[in-house]
C-alpha cells in the first residue's frame, strides 16, 4: 500500500518517509510499490498467474476435445452426469461472481463492513458449489461411475476436481483477504481475488457444456 | 563420408544417403562460413593500443542487409532441402510399391515376434510361421509389415534399410521396405521400453526367393502340425512353450 | 550522511537497524541476490551430480561388463535409471535454475535499478519450492525399486505402470519432482515479469532494458505458456502411476501418443527458453569486450518474440517415425527448418556487433564466442534432424545426442561460464583468476569436442542411443566403433576434470582475489553502479537512466563507454 498524506509524508508498507527524496533512498523495500506501467503490480502479477492457468486449463480442455471427437462413445456416458446438478453450480458461482463484483465496488467506496459481507457471500457460493460436486461425486460413484470405469470419467473427475481445488483455494484466500478489509487495510485486493473468481467462473461455463450438456 | 554410414541394404537406403550428403554440403557451407567469419572477425578487431571501435547501431536498411541477405540465402538454401525431404519422405511414407510379401512384427518387452504369411501368401492363416528374434524376408521384394506393440511404445529400425517407425501398443502401424541384398543384418529397438531395452535384438534375414522357400518349407516341417492362432497369442509364456523355428537361437 | 554512514545503514536497514541474522541471510532469504545464488549454488552441485552420472554410464559403454571405479557394476536397470537422470538433471536442475533463476534474480533488479523483486516472499517461496523438488529427485534413488529409468522423456506406456517400468516409488518421485519444480519456475516467473514491467528505474523506456534482461524475460513467457498443457498431462500421468486410471493406456481407452505431444509440446520451447538468457548473456558480453554498440537491437528482440511463437509450432519434428499423419510431419519438418532463419538472424547481429570492434580476450570473452562457435555445430545438425525422411535414419541415435550436447552444452556451460566469469566480480567484489580461468576454458573445449564429434559418427554408423551394452548387436563390434567409444569415455573423463580449475578459481578468488571495485569491466549497464557485492536494497540512490545499454566507443567522447545512469 503506498498512500501520501495531506502533509506529503509518503506511506508504504510499514515505513513512512518525510518527503520523496527520502523515499528515494531506500528505506524500505519499495519496488512493490512503483508501477511504471500504471498498473498495480498486484493486478499485473495475478494477470501473468491467470495467463499461466489459462495454458493449463486450456490444455486440459483441449486434450478432452480431442479424445472426445475421436470417441463418440463418450456422449452416452455424459448422459450420467446430473444436468440440473451442473446447472445449479453454473448459477451458484455466476451469482457469486456477482457478490465479488459488488464486494469491490463497496471497497472502493470504502463501505468495508459491507465489503466484508460480500466476500463472505461469495464464499459461501462457492460452499455450495463443493457441497453439491460432493452430492454428485457420491451418487455417481455408488452408480458405479468411478474415475476407471473409462477415460471420460477419468476426465471428468481430473477436470472436475481440479476446478474444485481451484475453487478451495479462491475461498481460502477470499477469506484471508476479508479479515483485513474489515479493517480497512489493502482494500485493493478485492479486486485481485475478484478477477481469479471470475477466471474459477470461466472454467466452469466451459466445463459445464463439455461434461454435462454435450451428448 | 559415405562409408561412416552402414550398407545400404534398400530401395530406400540410397536416397536417404543422397538426403544426406545434399544437406551436409548445404549447411556444411554455412558452417564452414559462418565459423571463418566469426573467427576472422575475432582476429581482425582484436584490440590494439591504437584504434577504438567504431559506432554502428545497426537499425537501418543498409546496415541490416547484411544480416538480412545472407538469410535471405540461407531460406533458399532450406527450401531445397525441405522440397528434397518432401520427396523422399513421400516415397517412404506415401507411396508404396504394391505388396509382394507380407508380415506383422510384434514388440514386446524385450523380444521380437515376426509372423510370416507362409507357402499361401495370407496373415492369418493356418500356415502362418512364426518366428521369435529373426525375421525373414526375399531380396528384390517390396514388403509390407505391419507392427504392433504388446505393452509399452518400441520402435523397429532396421540401419541398413534406414527404416525406422514407433510400435505403439492400441494401434497397428504399417509400413515397407524392399531390401536389395542378401545377408542377415540387425534389428534394433529404437525406443526406450525398459530394463531390457538394450538387449532386445533381432536380425533380419535376406535371402534369395529359392532360400526363402526352402526356409518356409523346411519350418513348416519343423511345426510339427500346430495349429496356431497368428495373431493372437495368449501370453508370452505360453508363446515360449510352444516350439518355434529358431535357427541361431533367441538371445543366445 | 556520509557514504559510509549511508552504506552501512542501507546494508542493515531491511529489521530497522536490526542485522539480519544467519538464518535470515542465508537460509530464508527474501533478497534477490542471495536468493540467486541459492539456486546457483543448487544448480551447479546437481552439475557435479549429472556430471558424474555421465561418466559412470559413458564407462559401462566403453568397457561394458567392467566395475566402474566409484561406481560398482552398471545393470541394465542402473544404466537406464542413469542416462535417464541424467537429462532430467541436466535440463531442469541445471539449465533453468542457473540460466533462468539465478542469473534472472540476480540481474534483473540490479539491471533495471530497483532494489529486489516486487515480491521477495513469493521468491523465497519458489526457492524452496525448487529445494523441495531436487530432494524428492535424489530420493528416488534410494527407494525401494530404485530411480525411473524411463528415459527423460517418460513415454507411457512404460511411464505409467509400475510393471513396465519396474520402479513403483522412483516414478512417482520422479514426476512429482519435475512438476514441483514446474510450480517454482511458473512463481518465479511471475515475480520476474512483474519486476521488469513495474520496476525500472526512471527514465528507463523499453528500448534501455539490456538484452539479457528482455531475452530471460521472454524465455520466461514461453516457459510459462508451454509448461500449462504439460501440467495437466502430468496430473494425468501421475493418476495414472498412483491410481490406476488409463488416460495413457490403450487397453482402457487411452492414447500413448497424447502425452508424446504434451510432451513435446512443452519439450521444444523449453530449450529456447533455455537458449535464450545465454544470447542475453553472450549480448552484454560481447559489446563489452568489443567496447561497441549492440548491433541492431530492435531486431534482436523483435526476432527472439518471433522465435519464441515459432518455437511453439515445431513439436512433432520429435515424434515423425511415431505414427502422426505423414502430410502432419510434413508441416513440422518445413516449420522446424525454418526456425533456423530467426536463430540465424541473431547469430549474424552478434557476428556483426564484433565487426569493427576493439576486442579483447577476457575469459568472459572466450566463453561467449565458444559459446557461439560451438553451438552453430548443434544448430547446423539440427537441419538433418528437422528433415523428417532424414530423421527416419537419424531418429534415437547417437547422432541425436551429439546434435543436443551440441547446442545445450555450449549454451548451459560455455554460456553460463561466461555469465558466472563476467558477473562474479559484482556479486562477489573480487576478481577471478584469468589464468586459471583460460585454462578452463581451453581444456574444455578441447575435451568438449572429443567426447561429442565421436558420437556423430557412431550415429552414422547406426548406433542407437539407451543401449545398455552395444554387444548385443553385430553391426556395432567394429572396432573403429569402438575406438570411438573409448575415446568419447576417456574425453568425457577429462572434460570433468578440467573443471577442477574453475572450482578452484571459483572458491579460492573469494578470499584472495584482488579486489574489483564497483565496474572493473567498464561496462554501461545499471549493475555497475551499485557496490561489488551490492547491499540489500543494492543502490545507494536509486538510479536515473539516461540512455540505452550500449553506449560504447560513442564518438566525441574521451571514454569508450557511457553508463545508463551518468546525465551527461
Amino acid at each position: 500500500m503506498n498512500t501520501v498524506s495531506p502533509d506529503g509524508k509518503r506511506t508504504i508498507g510499514r515505513n513512512t518517509f518525510q518527503n520523496d527524496e527520502d523515499t528515494m533512498k531506500f528505506q524500505a523495500p519499495i519496488a512493490t510499490g512503483r508501477s511504471v506501467t500504471g498498473v498495480p503490480t498486484g493486478r499485473l502479477a495475478l494477470w501473468w498467474v491467470l495467463a499461466s492457468e489459462i495454458v493449463i486449463f486450456g490444455g486440459l480442455i483441449t486434450i478432452y476435445l480431442l479424445y472426445r471427437l475421436g470417441n463418440p462413445s463418450w456422449g452416452a456416458e455424459a448422459e450420467h452426469t446430473s444436468i440440473p446438478a451442473g446447472a445449479f453450480n453454473t448459477f451458484v458461482l455466476l451469482t457469486s461472481s456477482l457478490s465479488v463484483v459488488l464486494s469491490h465496488a463497496a471497497a472502493e467506496e470504502k463501505e468495508f463492513t459491507k465489503a466484508f459481507r460480500l466476500l463472505w457471500y461469495t464464499i459461501g457460493g462457492g460452499f455450495v458449489f463443493l457441497l453439491v460436486k460432493a452430492y454428485e461425486y457420491t451418487s455417481e460413484i455408488t452408480q458405479g461411475f468411478t474415475m476407471f470405469r473409462n477415460v471420460f470419467w477419468s476426465f471428468y473427475y481430473t477436470a472436475t476436481g481440479l476446478h474444485a481445488a481451484h475453487v478451495l483455494a479462491g475461498m481460502v484466500i477470499m477469506a484471508i483477504i476479508s479479515l483485513d478489509v474489515r479493517k480497512g487495510r489493502n482494500p485493493q485486493r478485492v479486486e485481485f481475488i475478484g478477477i481469479y473468481w471470475h477466471f474459477v467462473d470461466a472454467v466452469w461455463i466451459f466445463l459445464f457444456p463439455l461434461l454435462y450438456i454435450a451428448r | 563420408m559415405l562409408s561412416l554410414f552402414p550398407e545400404q541394404a534398400s530401395t530406400i537406403s540410397g536416397e536417404i544417403d543422397s538426403l544426406f550428403m545434399l544437406i551436409t554440403y548445404l549447411v556444411g557451407f554455412w558452417f564452414v562460413v559462418a565459423e571463418a567469419v566469426l573467427l576472422y572477425m575475432v582476429f581482425r578487431h582484436r584490440r590494439k593500443p591504437s584504434s577504438k571501435a567504431q559506432y554502428i547501431e545497426g537499425n537501418n536498411r543498409r546496415q541490416l542487409a547484411w544480416v538480412f541477405v545472407p538469410v535471405a540465402l540461407i531460406v533458399i538454401c532450406d527450401l531445397w532441402i525441405d522440397i528434397e525431404t518432401t520427396s523422399v519422405w513421400n516415397r517412404i511414407k506415401l507411396e508404396r510399391p504394391p505388396a509382394e510379401q507380407k508380415v506383422r512384427v510384434i514388440t514386446q518387452q524385450w523380444s521380437w515376434m515376426f509372423i510370416h504369411p507362409g507357402p499361401d501368401g495370407q496373415l492369418d492363416t493356418a500356415d502362418d510361421i512364426v518366428t521369435a528374434n529373426e525375421l525373414h524376408v526375399s531380396v528384390n521384394t517390396p514388403t509390407h509389415y505391419e507392427l504392433e506393440s504388446r505393452d509399452v511404445v518400441h520402435n523397429f529400425s532396421v540401419p541398413v534399410f534406414r527404416i525406422k517407425q514407433d510400435a505403439i501398443p492400441g494401434r497397428v502401424i504399417s509400413g515397407w521396405f524392399e531390401a536389395t541384398r542378401t545377408g542377415r543384418y540387425d534389428i534394433q529397438c529404437a525406443e526406450m521400453c525398459g530394463i531390457g531395452h538394450g538387449l532386445m535384438r533381432a536380425s533380419v534375414v535376406v535371402e534369395t526367393q529359392e532360400n526363402y522357400e526352402q526356409w518356409m518349407a523346411s519350418a513348416i516341417q519343423e511345426r510339427q502340425g500346430l495349429v496356431f492362432a497368428a495373431n493372437r497369442p495368449t501370453t508370452f509364456a505360453s508363446l515360449l512353450n510352444r516350439s518355434f523355428h529358431k535357427p541361431g537361437g533367441n538371445n543366445e | 550522511m556520509s557514504e559510509e554512514v549511508m552504506q552501512k545503514s542501507v546494508e542493515t536497514r531491511d529489521s530497522f537497524g536490526h542485522e539480519p541474522g544467519f538464518w535470515s541471510k542465508y537460509v530464508f532469504p527474501t533478497d534477490h541476490k542471495m536468493i540467486g545464488l541459492q539456486y546457483l549454488w543448487t544448480g551447479l552441485l546437481m552439475a557435479v551430480v549429472g556430471g558424474f552420472m555421465s561418466y559412470v554410464f559413458r564407462m559401462q559403454l566403453a568397457f561394458p561388463g567392467n566395475t566402474v571405479p566409484g561406481y560398482g557394476v552398471v545393470g541394465p536397470g542402473d544404466y537406464n535409471a542413469l542416462v535417464t537422470n541424467h537429462g532430467t538433471i541436466m535440463i531442469f536442475w541445471v539449465a533453468m535454475p542457473i540460466l533462468i533463476a539465478a542469473f534472472g534474480n540476480i540481474l534483473i533488479p540490479l539491471m533495471i535499478g530497483c532494489d529486489d523483486m516486487v515480491f521477495p516472499r513469493l521468491n523465497r517461496l519458489s526457492y524452496q519450492i525448487f529445494f523441495l523438488s531436487t530432494v524428492v529427485l535424489l530420493a528416488a534413488f534410494f527407494v525401494p525399486g530404485g530411480a525411473f529409468g524411463g528415459a527423460w522423456t517418460a513415454y507411457p506406456p512404460l511411464s505409467a505402470r509400475a510393471e513396465y517400468h519396474l520402479a513403483p516409488w522412483g516414478a512417482t518421485f520422479w514426476l512429482l519432482a519435475v512438476a514441483l519444480e514446474f510450480v517454482a519456475f511458473l512463481l518465479g516467473g511471475i515475480n520476474f515479469l512483474t519486476t521488469t514491467m513495474n520496476s525500472r528505474a526512471p527514465g528507463m523506456k523499453w528500448s534501455d532494458i539490456p538484452i539479457v534482461v528482455w531475452m530471460i524475460d521472454i524465455a520466461v513467457m514461453i516457459f510459462m505458456f508451454s509448461v500449462g498443457p504439460l501440467i495437466a498431462g502430468a496430473v494425468m500421468l501421475l493418476f495414472d502411476q498412483v491410481l490406476g486410471t488409463s488416460f495413457y493406456l490403450p487397453s482402457g481407452g487411452g492414447d500413448p501418443l497424447l502425452w508424446q505431444h504434451l510432451f513435446w509440446f512443452f519439450g521444444h520451447p523449453e530449450v529456447y527458453v533455455i537458449l535464450l538468457p545465454i544470447m542475453g548473456v553472450a549480448a552484454e558480453i560481447l559489446t563489452v569486450f568489443s567496447r561497441k554498440k549492440l548491433f541492431g537491437y530492435k531486431t534482436i528482440v523483435y526476432t527472439t518474440f518471433i522465435t519464441g511463437i515459432l518455437s511453439m509450432v515445431v513439436w512433432a519434428h520429435h515424434q515423425f517415425i511415431a505414427g502422426i499423419d505423414p502430410r502432419m510431419a510434413t508441416v513440422f519438418s518445413i516449420t522446424t527448418i525454418m526456425i533456423s532463419i530467426p536463430i540465424a538472424v541473431l547469430f549474424f547481429a552478434y557476428i556483426a556487433t564484433l565487426y569493427g570492434g576493439s576486442i579483447e580476450l577476457k575469459t568472459p570473452m572466450l566463453w561467449s564466442i565458444g559459446m557461439i562457435a560451438e553451438f552453430l555445430l548443434g544448430g547446423v545438425t539440427g537441419i538433418y534432424l528437422g528433415s523428417s525422411a532424414m530423421d527416419v535414419y537419424f531418429h534415437d541415435t547417437t547422432f541425436v545426442v551429439a546434435h543436443f550436447h551440441y547446442t545445450l552444452f555450449p549454451i548451459v556451460f560455455f554460456g553460463g561460464f561466461a555469465g558466472l566469469y563476467y558477473w562474479y566480480p559484482k556479486m562477489f567484489g573480487r576478481m577471478m583468476s584469468e589464468k586459471l580461468g583460460k585454462l578452463h576454458f581451453w581444456g574444455t573445449t578441447v575435451f568438449f569436442n572429443c567426447t561429442f564429434l565421436p558420437l556423430f559418427v557412431l550415429g552414422l554408423g547406426g548406433q542407437h542411443r539407451r543401449i545398455y551394452d552395444y554387444r548385443n548387436f553385430p553391426e556395432l563390434l567394429g572396432e573403429s566403433m569402438q575406438d570411438l567409444r573409448v575415446f568419447a569415455t576417456v574425453s568425457t573423463i577429462l572434460l570433468l576434470i578440467f573443471q577442477i580449475p574453475f572450482v578452484l578459481n571459483f572458491l579460492r578468488s573469494m578470499k584472495i582475489g584482488p579486489d574489483a571495485g564497483n565496474n572493473p569491466w567498464r561496462a554501461n549497464t545499471l549493475e555497475w553502479l551499485a557496490p561489488s557485492p551490492p547491499p540489500h536494497g543494492n543502490f545507494v540512490e536509486m538510479p536515473r537512466v539516461y540512455r540505452g545499454p550500449y553506449e560504447y566507443s560513442v564518438p566525441g567522447r574521451e571514454e569508450d563507454y557511457w553508463p545508463q545512469h551518468i546525465p551527461e
